[in-house]
């Protein structure tokens, strides 16, 4: 039996902690509850979605069937996603032209 | 200075204590509101930075959101410790303890029944790398190529270099060989995630992270979460060592344990 107190040591916790580990958990994840200082909801998952697609290779995000601007409760409505589709196509496109440009960067 | 309210997590009451030297966003100590059978984990935090405009503003500023990131993802690392927190997403403000007494009677129970499910457990992230070798050696062939003096802006085409077909053909093969590394690391990856998910009460494939962002090297093929009970953590923790080093060219990377973040929304 191992003792359910002993927890292995925090991995990659504390000041180490992988920003990109920690925005993803802190910014996208966990209970969403409209305080009553009306920080716009929309406003935190649209920066998310930002930050989401700098942390994200997206092709490999849809290869991998992970389409969470679709069915997250809070952007389910039909012209918000519309929006946020064209966007990502959008931010995609650049992301792949400086990706392009950075290759060619690289090579010789 | 005004004060609001910011909140981190809902738990049930706890007998333990945090840390003393604990602060949250802004500085401040959190503290614990009781309201019926759940507590809320809050510190107050000044106008002039988590008001509506500003903190739209600051949401827009890296380094600002990642001191409040930190010290948010801080305060729920503290509560893990002691008990099962539900964590919010950062940035839930209200105006005063009373507004936060709202939300919880509101919410009570969601709160509960998720608190429920997640008692006793934690998250572990994991995720793999593709590092490939061939990736490396493709890279230094390249700049192989490059080093060469005075002549290495034509390349190849210096001394005693190899002939254009040759590089050519060098290149290509070695494109090929980081493809078929990208795939064997993505079978692996699909072993890995299906052996972990049937450790773990319940699981959540997150997008992969670019480099750019995380700094980490090599192309991240899983990032996966997985909801596992304390008592069973070691154990899940030892099967994902053993994957280490299992395969040459494909890093495996255990973090956590972490608050169940990725499980604590409504099941999907």
């Amino acid at each position: 039996m191992t003792s359910p107190s002993r927890l292995p040591e925090p991995y990659g916790h504390d000041g180490g902690a992988n920003l990109a580990d920690i925005l993803e958990r802190v910014l996208d994840k966990g209970v969403v509850i409209a305080g009553d200082i009306r920080i716009n909801l929309l406003d935190i998952e649209l920066l998310t979605i930002k930050l989401r697609l700098i942390v994200a290779s997206v092709d490999k995000a849809k290869e991998m069937g992970i389409d969470w601007w679709e069915d997250d409760p809070a952007l389910s409505s039909g012209a918000r996603r519309k929006e946020l589709a064209r966007e990502n196509a959008e931010l995609r496109e650049r992301l792949a032209a400086l990706e392009t440009g950075r290759a060619q960067e690289e090579s010789p | 200075m005004t004060g609001l309210r910011y909140v981190y997590a809902v738990c049930r009451p706890f007998d333990a204590a945090l840390q003393s030297q604990l602060t949250g966003v802004a500085g401040a100590p959190p503290k614990l509101l009781h309201h019926r059978g759940l507590i809320a984990v809050v510190s107050t935090v000044p106008e002039r930075d988590f008001a509506e405009e500003p903190l739209r503003a600051h949401l827009e500023d890296l380094d600002w959101l990642t001191a409040t990131a930190r010290a948010h993802q801080g305060v729920i690392d503290a509560l893990t410790t002691v008990t099962t927190p539900l964590p919010l997403r950062l940035g839930t403000v209200f105006r005063d303890d009373s507004g936060v007494r709202m939300m919880l009677e509101a919410r009570e129970g969601d709160f509960l029944r998720t608190l429920d499910r997640l008692t006793g457990r934690v998250e572990w992230g994991v995720k793999v790398y593709a590092e490939s070798a061939a990736a490396e050696s493709a890279e230094s062939v390249e700049s192989g190529e490059t080093a060469q003096g005075p002549d290495a802006e034509n390349g190849w085409v210096a001394g005693k270099a190899m002939s254009g077909r040759d590089y050519l053909r060098r290149r290509s093969q070695s494109v090929k060989e980081r493809e078929s590394g990208l795939r064997k690391a993505e079978d692996f990856a699909d072993r890995l995630h299906e052996r972990l998910a049937s450790h773990a009460e319940d699981s959540r494939l997150h997008a992969p992270q670019s480099a750019q962002l995380s700094g980490a090297s090599g192309r991240n093929v899983l990032n996966a979460a997985y909801l596992v009970p304390r008592a069973q953590s070691e154990e899940f923790v030892e099967i994902v060592d053993r994957t280490k080093g299992e395969m040459p060219g494909i890093r495996v990377e255990l973090t956590g344990p972490w608050a169940a973040y990725s499980f604590a929304g409504e099941k999907p």
